[in-house]
C-alpha cells in the first residue's frame, strides 16, 4: 500500500513535465539537433530527480524509524545474543535457524507454547475485532439522525479512545480487584448474583478482561471511522431507496453497509493488526506478570526474550509473527479489493 | 515508456534503500562494538589522583523501603553528606522490583546506564556474565575501603566463584517467619518449629468469615515465588542447576514448590486474594493489619509492618520450619544471604567518584544509619547491627543466616532461572486460589516449560 501512495504522485509529476517538452524540442529541426538534445536531457534529469529529493528526507527517516530497527531485529534473530553479548552485540555467535527450529518445534515446550499463544491471540483477535466493530457501527447508525444531545453523546463515545492507554487499562485493573474492585463490589454487594468473589484478572477469566478492555478501547475507533463513512453516503441513496418502500433494516442492509464497503476494509484490516499486536492492554493490566489464558503474541514474546535474557528467540517469533501478519494481509487486500470492486 | 521508467525507479529506490539499511546498521553495530573499548581503558587510567569535587554521578536505587518515596527521602539527606564530604552530587533515581532489572539490561545494551546501582546479590553473576560492570580488583577494593571489611557470606554473593566479583554488599537480608503474638497466645500456641505444625497453627488461626488467614503470602510476586521454590527446595534436597545446567523438574524442586503452593491450595490457610498480590508489601499489610497470623518475609518487613499500625511489641519472629522428619536429602534451609549490593558500571566516565560513593556507602558509619532506616543486616564487620532495638529479633536473624542460609545457585543462568521458575509459579498459585487442585504433575510441566526457556548451554 504505502508504495503505490508514494510514487502515484511523482509519476504524474514526471508525465506532466516531460511530455510537452519532449515534443517541442523535437520540433525544432535537425541543425540545432544535438544542442537541444543535450538541454533537453539536463531539464529532464533535474525534473526527473526533483520529485525525489523531494522525497528524500522522507525516504531516509521511513529508513530511519522503520526498516533498519527491522533489519536489526531479523539480524538478531540469526544470532545467539544472550547476556553475554548484550553488550557487543557484533561479536554475538550465529545461530543459523537454530532459533527459527526451536521456535516452530511444536513438540517443545518453546514451540508448545508459542503455539498456543498463537491460538490464544486468534481468538482474541476474532472476539475483539468483532465487538469493536458491530458496537461501532451500531453505535454510528443509531447517532446518524439528528436528535437532542447528540453532540455531547458522540465526544462521550470517544473518551476511551481519546484517554492516554495506561491511564485507561488501570482503571480497569482497579475495577477488576478481586477485593476492591468496583466490579465485584456490583455483582457481589449489590446486586447478589455471585456469593464467591470471583478473580477476573487471574486464570482463565483474564481472557474476557483482556477482551473486554481492548473492545473498550477499540471502538470508539470504529464508530469514528464508520460515522465518517455514513457521512459520505449521500441522502439521495436513501430518498431514492424509501421511495421503493424500504425501511430502517432494509436501508441498513442494503444501502448502509454496502457503501461502507471501502470503509470496512481498511478499518476491519487496522483493527486486526492493532489487536494482533496489541501489548498495552494485557502488559498494563496484568502489571506485567500476565496469566496464561491472556498471552498474547508480543506478551509472549517479550517474556520470551526480554524476561529470560535470550533476545535471539524473541527475535525469531517476532519474525515470524510479522511473516504472518504479512500473509494475512496479502491474502486480505486482493480479496477485499475484489468485492468490493464486484459491488460497484 | 512512463511505466518502465516507474519499474526501474522503484528497484533502484528499493536497491538503494536494502543498501542503506545494511549499511546503518552495519555502523550501528561496529560503532556499539568500538565505544567501549576506548571508555574502559580511560576508566582503568583514571582510578587514582585527580579531584573528584565538582563531578555528578548517577545512582540507581533499589526499592527497600515500604514506597519509593520512602526510598528518596531516607536517602537524600545521606547524598547530601556525600556532597559535603566529596564534592560530588550524586543523582538519585529509585527503581521498583518489577522493573529494575529489565532497566538494567536495557543499560547494558544500550551503554547508557548510570554510574552506580543497586542490584538484588542473587544477579550478581549474571550480571558479571553481560561484561558491563567493572570487577573489583585488588586495586578497586583497596579505593572502597579494602575486601576484609565485609562480612565473608555477604561478600560471597557479589559474583561468580574464582573470578573479580562486579559488585559488593551493600545491604544484608535474611527471610524469616512473622507471627503475630496476641493471636498465637489466644488459642495457646507455641512458635512453630517443624513444617506440619506450622499448617495445623495456621489452620487453627484460620477464620475466613472474619477475613482472617493463617498465612499471607506475596503470591503474584514472581521474586517471592522463586525465593519459595530455592528454599522449599532445599529443604527437599532439590537443586534448581546443576553446574550451569538448569535442572527445575527434579524430584526436591517440585516437591518444594508444591509445600508452597499447598499453603493456598489443600491446606487453605490463605486468603486467595494473595494470588494477586504483587505490588510489594501487600501481604506484610495483611499481616500487620491482623488479616494474617503469619508472613514469610525478607526482615526489612519491620519498617512495612511498623508503618502499617502494628508496633514492634506485637510481632516475633521465628526461623521458617522445616518438615519434620526431614525428607531425604534435605537440608535445615530457611533462607539465603539475600541482600542488595553495589556495582558500578563499566562504561562510568568517574570511576574514582563512583568508587568514593561505593566506599561511603559500605562505610560502617553510613552503614548503621542505612540499616537502620532500612532494617538491613550490616555487611560491614565493623558496624554495628541497627536495624533493630529487639535483641531477640536480631539474634533469631543472625542465626538464620550462620547456620540455616545456602546462597542460591551463582550461576551466570541465575537471573533467567528467577523470572522462568518465579513466573512459571503464577499460574499455579492462582490455580490454587481459584479453588484448582494442584498436582504435582502440574507443577512438573510448569517447571518443564520454564526449563525450556533457558538459555541452551
Amino acid at each position: 500500500m504505502p508504495v503505490d501512495t508514494t510514487t502515484e504522485p511523482d509519476e504524474v509529476a514526471g508525465a506532466d513535465t516531460t511530455r510537452p517538452r519532449r515534443r517541442s524540442s523535437w520540433s525544432r529541426g535537425p541543425s540545432r539537433k544535438w544542442r537541444s538534445r543535450w538541454r533537453w536531457q539536463s531539464r529532464l534529469n533535474w525534473a526527473k530527480i526533483t520529485p525525489y529529493l523531494l522525497l528524500l528526507p522522507a525516504v531516509l527517516l521511513e529508513l530511519l524509524v522503520h526498516i533498519v530497527p527491522m533489519v536489526i531485529g531479523i539480524w538478531i534473530s540469526f544470532i545467539k545474543l544472550t547476556q553475554e553479548y548484550i553488550q557487543h552485540w557484533g561479536q554475538a555467535p550465529t545461530a543459523g535457524l537454530s532459533n527459527y527450529r526451536i521456535a516452530v518445534d511444536f513438540s517443545g515446550p518453546v514451540g508448545r507454547s508459542l503455539l498456543e499463544s498463537f491460538k490464544i491471540t486468534c481468538l482474541y483477535t476474532v472476539v475483539v475485532v468483532a465487538f469493536s466493530w458491530v458496537i461501532g457501527v451500531v453505535a454510528a447508525w443509531v447517532l446518524q439522525r439528528p436528535f437532542f444531545g447528540r453532540g455531547p453523546i458522540r465526544t462521550l463515545f470517544l473518551v476511551p479512545y481519546a484517554l492516554p492507554i495506561f491511564a485507561g487499562v488501570i482503571i480497569w485493573n482497579f475495577m477488576l480487584q478481586r477485593d476492591s474492585g468496583a466490579i465485584n463490589e456490583l455483582l457481589v454487594n449489590n446486586l447478589h448474583l455471585v456469593h464467591h468473589r470471583p478473580f477476573w484478572l487471574l486464570g482463565n477469566n483474564a481472557f474476557f478482561s483482556t477482551a473486554v478492555v481492548a473492545i473498550w478501547r477499540q471502538w470508539p475507533f470504529a464508530f469514528l471511522m464508520v460515522m465518517a463513512g455514513m457521512q459520505s453516503i449521500p441522502n439521495d441513496v436513501y430518498e431514492a431507496s424509501s421511495l421503493d418502500g424500504a425501511g430502517s433494516w432494509a436501508q441498513f442492509f442494503h444501502v448502509t453497509l454496502p457503501m461502507l464497503r471501502p470503509v470496512n476494509r481498511v478499518l476491519l484490516l487496522m483493527l486486526f493488526l492493532w489487536t494482533f499486536n496489541d501489548f498495552n492492554t494485557p502488559f498494563v493490566l496484568f502489571n506485567n506478570s500476565v496469566p496464561p489464558s491472556a498471552d498474547l503474541m508480543s506478551i509472549h514474546i517479550y517474556s520470551n526474550s526480554f524476561q529470560v535474557w535470550n533476545f535471539g528467540y524473541g527475535a525469531a517469533m517476532s519474525v515470524l509473527m510479522l511473516l504472518f501478519l504479512l500473509l494475512v494481509t496479502a491474502i486480505y487486500l486482493p480479496l477485499a479489493n475484489r468485492r468490493s470492486r464486484s459491488v460497484t | 515508456m512512463r511505466t518502465r521508467l516507474t519499474r526501474s525507479t522503484r528497484i533502484t529506490l528499493g536497491t538503494v534503500g536494502l543498501l542503506a539499511a545494511v549499511a546503518m546498521s552495519v555502523t550501528a553495530c561496529s560503532s556499539s562494538g568500538g565505544s567501549t573499548s576506548p571508555n574502559s581503558k580511560g576508566n582503568s587510567g583514571g582510578g587514582g589522583g585527580g579531584s573528584i569535587s565538582g563531578q555528578t554521578i548517577t545512582y540507581w536505587a533499589s526499592n527497600q523501603a515500604p514506597t519509593i518515596a520512602g526510598d528518596v527521602k531516607a536517602l537524600t539527606p545521606e547524598l547530601a553528606k556525600f556532597k559535603q564530604q566529596t564534592g560530588v552530587t550524586v543523582k538519585l533515581q529509585v527503581i521498583g522490583w518489577a522493573d529494575l532489572q529489565n532497566k538494567i539490561l536495557a543499560a547494558v545494551s544500550s551503554g547508557q546506564g548510570p554510574d552506580v546501582l543497586n542490584i538484588g546479590n542473587t544477579w550478581a553473576p549474571s550480571l558479571q556474565a553481560t561484561g558491563a560492570f567493572r570487577p573489583f580488583d585488588a586495586q578497586a577494593f583497596d579505593a572502597i575501603g579494602g575486601k576484609s571489611q565485609f562480612v565473608p557470606s555477604a561478600l560471597a554473593t557479589g559474583g561468580a566463584p574464582g573470578q573479580a566479583p562486579t559488585s559488593v554488599p551493600l545491604y544484608g537480608l535474611a527471610y524469616g517467619l512473622y507471627y503475630n503474638k496476641a493471636m498465637f497466645k489466644a488459642k495457646g500456641l507455641q512458635p512453630p518449629t517443624t513444617w506440619q505444625q506450622l499448617v495445623s497453627d495456621a489452620k487453627a488461626l484460620n477464620d475466613p468469615s472474619k477475613g482472617v488467614y493463617g498465612m499471607a503470602l506475596e503470591g503474584g510476586s514472581y521474586t517471592e515465588s522463586v525465593h519459595f521454590a530455592f528454599i522449599f527446595g532445599q529443604q527437599h534436597g532439590g537443586n534448581l542447576f546443576d553446574g550451569d545446567k538448569a535442572t527445575f523438574t527434579n524430584p526436591g524442586v517440585l516437591a518444594g514448590i508444591k509445600q508452597y503452593v499447598d499453603l493456598m491450595g489443600t491446606d487453605k490457610v490463605v486468603n486467595p486474594s494473595d494470588a494477586q498480590y504483587s505490588q510489594g508489601p501487600e501481604a506484610v499489610t495483611a499481616f500487620a493489619k491482623g488479616k494474617a497470623a503469619m508472613v514469610m518475609n525478607q526482615n526489612n518487613a519491620d519498617v512495612a509492618i511498623e508503618q502499617a499500625g502494628m508496633p514492634h511489641s506485637d510481632f516475633g519472629v521465628a526461623a521458617i520450619p522445616v518438615p519434620n522428619p526431614l525428607p531425604a536429602g534435605g537440608k535445615d534451609i530457611a533462607s539465603f544471604p539475600a541482600g542488595i549490593n553495589l556495582s558500578i558500571f563499566k562504561n562510568s566516565k568517574h570511576t574514582a567518584a563512583d568508587e568514593a560513593f561505593v566506599k561511603f556507602m559500605t562505610s560502617a558509619a553510613e552503614q548503621e544509619i542505612l540499616d537502620k532506616e532500612f532494617t538491613a543486616l550490616p555487611i560491614n564487620t565493623a558496624a554495628k547491627a541497627t536495624w533493630t532495638d529487639d535483641a531477640a529479633e536480631a539474634k533469631t536473624f543472625a542465626n538464620i543466616l550462620a547456620t540455616k542460609a545456602a546462597p542460591l545457585p551463582l550461576t551466570k543462568n541465575e537471573a533467567t532461572m528467577e523470572t522462568a521458575v518465579g513466573k512459571a509459579m503464577g499460574p499455579l498459585i492462582a490455580k490454587a486460589a481459584t479453588g484448582g487442585d494442584v498436582s504435582l504433575g502440574d507443577i512438573k510441566s510448569a517447571m518443564q516449560q520454564a526449563q525450556g526457556q533457558m538459555p541452551p548451554g
